[in-house]
């Protein structure tokens, strides 16, 4: 935020509203998460199925 | 860079509106309507063929229809319409220029010549697939080209809106953190780009398969990836919808936030949880396992289930806050009675949330449970859910912004006031029917995308019991009533955009500026919006183990 403070001089600004105020974290977040939880580990289940002799 | 001259001055909220800016959200709207009045009449053509005593269209139409519609409303209406959404959010609310209009026009024709030629494939009629065009059924080969161009552009839209979040930055057109309509923004971007991205892994391939490159597409896998993009692009719509009932309560009240923290963590939840949920979707295929279903659908979901119940108080909540600080502080409902209920924004606002949250919201926590999605897995209680959700949810709340969006974009007059002022109940309460009756013709076992439920020519006939035929014959007439609410939407619009008087000075708006503004109400004072919650959690509950014993009721221990 600007303020007319020296950087640094500021109140150190609350992990979450780094984080909040971070679109493109936020970005990474949002897609690694699904990426992960849905996409990769039920890709990982599937090709894990026995294939029909 | 942008010049001066390629701003104006909006009278109303005194935001700088950057004229190209103003052109594609007006491109990107004025397409997205086009595609609802095709799509919805498709609807109504199929809902009139569901209902037995009509029986409108002939078997292979029905599923011809039944694909233009699912592609034509749910991908192309609303998407068009999130676009501008994007845009309004990003240029508008932050007082900056667009990034590079260019591919911003660029993204709008790939997404409109990818719509048509999908539209053109459906039309021909070797594609009646289905709108979730499962393999190994096949299409042809320029109806998976059609949907990959219409990705691809809508994906270089969402890099425009995350351009023009850089922009702002730098220019520095707006102070602190950024307001919360452009965060609820921010979230449907982030997810938008998740769902595009598993749309081009599985797209590419099919279409590939379809000319003949790739010999074969395992269906598990399609419909894993797949869903990825089919259900993740419903949470694009939960997020914009609810920055849209942000925004509209913030133009048309002047209602800031309850708080702007626990709004936003809400829509934290949403990016980190929301898409896990796509597994509902694939809670009966035998080869995933239960800790990936539970995991993905219960756990993670109720998370971002809770980011919703966050702002289904909030907004409320908001309202009420901005109501009493005007002086409607009577009794627990005053400031509701006195809202401004004959303004279509309002009351379609408030319609979509109502909807959403009891409707969509409550029968989606009951389909994403493992235990008891068994009961409605692939009957018509899916459709009325989802009709309950992306229909009465986020059309009805496009919709009413679009009332805002004629004088303050459009700079023009809206048309037709009277009928305005009630289309918002009459499509409410049409879809309110459709969603109803579907779910109730669901638990009766009818069903989805099923052309005859007579099995007149089936090898195996099935007697669906007399209720079912009733719930579907309601259904059809609260089509005919959606449809007509649909049409009187769309000729309002059309009507004002093309002859409506024009706008010259400010209008008569009471939030205006609020909606670009980022701070909270802060008051806890909303005894209102706190029965309400009490009665949402209390129908909850009720239904939620309602089915609970149906279930235990479809195999007794004996
Ligand atoms: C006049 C308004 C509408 C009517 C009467 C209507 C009616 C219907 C009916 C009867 C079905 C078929 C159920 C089945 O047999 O499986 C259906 C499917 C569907 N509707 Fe609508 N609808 C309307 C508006 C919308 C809108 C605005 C959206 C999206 C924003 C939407 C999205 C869908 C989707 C995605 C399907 C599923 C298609 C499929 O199974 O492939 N509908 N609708
Ligand atoms: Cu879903």
């Amino acid at each position: 935020m600007a303020s007319p403070n020296k950087p640094g001089d500021d109140e150190r600004v609350p992990f979450m509203q780094r984080l909040l105020d971070n679109p493109f974290l936020l970005l990474f977040l949002g897609v690694a998460s699904p990426a992960v939880l849905y996409t990769i580990w039920g890709i990982m289940e599937i090709i894990q199925i026995p294939i029909a002799k | 860079m942008a010049t001066v001259s390629e701003f104006r001055i909006c009278p109303t909220t005194g935001l700088k509106v950057h004229s190209a800016a103003e052109k594609l959200i007006k491109a990107n709207a004025v397409v997205a309507v086009v595609f609802l009045a095709i799509g919805g009449l498709f609807g109504l053509m199929v809902a009139l063929t569901r209902w037995q005593a009509v029986h409108l269209l002939p078997a292979d139409w029905f599923y011809l229809a039944l694909t233009a519609h699912g592609f034509d409303v749910l991908l192309a209406w609303i998407i068009f319409f999130e676009i501008a959404v994007l845009y309004f959010a990003s240029a508008i609310l932050l007082n900056c220029r667009l990034a590079a209009p260019k591919v911003a026009w660029a993204a709008f024709w790939l997404m409109l010549i990818g719509a048509l030629v999908a539209n053109v494939a459906v039309l021909q009629g070797g594609s009646s697939v289905m709108f979730t065009s499962y393999v190994p059924m096949k299409a042809a080969p320029h109806f998976y080209l059609g949907l990959i161009l219409f990705a691809v552009g809508a994906l270089l839209g969402v890099a425009v809106f995350f351009g023009t979040l850089v922009i702002a930055k730098e220019e520095k057109t707006y102070e602190g953190s950024l307001p919360l309509v452009t965060f609820g923004a921010v979230t449907a971007a982030i997810i938008a780009v998740y769902t595009i991205a598993s749309g081009a892994i599985i797209l590419i391939p099919t279409f590939l398969w379809s000319i003949g490159l790739v010999s074969h597409i395992d269906t598990l896998m399609y419909k894993l990836v797949w869903w990825g993009m089919g259900h993740s692009s419903q949470q694009i719509n939960v997020s914009a919808h609810v920055a849209v009932w942000y925004a509209i309560a913030a133009l048309v009240l002047g209602a800031k936030p309850i708080s702007e923290k626990v709004s936003r963590l809400a829509f934290l939840f949403y990016i980190l949880f929301l898409q896990l949920a796509s597994a509902h979707h694939l809670l009966a295929e035998p080869g995933l396992s239960a800790e990936w279903k539970v995991f993905n659908t219960s756990y993670a979901m109720y998370l971002a289930v809770l980011g919703s119940m966050i702002h289904g108080m909030t907004v409320p909540g908001s309202i009420e806050a901005a109501q009493r600080a005007r002086g409607f502080n009577n009794g627990l409902f005053q400031w509701l009675r006195k809202a401004p209920w004959g303004n279509p924004a309002f009351s379609g606002m408030f319609l979509s949330l109502v909807m959403f949250g009891f409707i969509g919201g409550i029968s989606g926590v009951v389909l994403g449970t493992e235990q008891i999605n068994v009961m409605m897995h692939n009957t018509l209680y899916v459709p009325g859910h989802f009709h309950g959700t992306v229909v009465a949810g986020t059309t009805l709340a496009f919709m009413a912004i679009t009332y805002l969006l004629v004088p303050l974009i459009f700079r023009r007059e809206v048309m037709f006031p009277k009928l305005a002022k009630i289309q918002p109940y009459l499509f409410g309460l049409g879809v309110l029917g459709i969603s109803v009756f579907m779910m109730g013709a669901g638990t009766l076992g009818v069903a989805r995308r099923h052309w005859d439920m007579n099995f007149a020519d089936a090898a195996l006939t099935f007697d669906y019991p007399p209720a079912a035929f009733l719930m579907m014959a309601l259904n059809g007439l609260s089509a005919v009533m959606a449809a007509t609410g649909g049409l009187i939407f769309i000729v309002v619009v059309v009507g004002s955009v093309l002859f409506g008087k024009k706008v010259e000075g400010k209008i008569d708006l009471t939030g205006g500026a609020a909606v670009a503004k980022y701070g909270s109400a802060g008051t806890l004072k909303i005894p209102g919006t706190a029965v309400l919650v009490a009665v949402f959690f209390t129908c909850f509950v009720l239904y939620y183990f309602v089915n609970w014993k149906y279930l235990s009721e479809l195999w007794p221990l004996r």
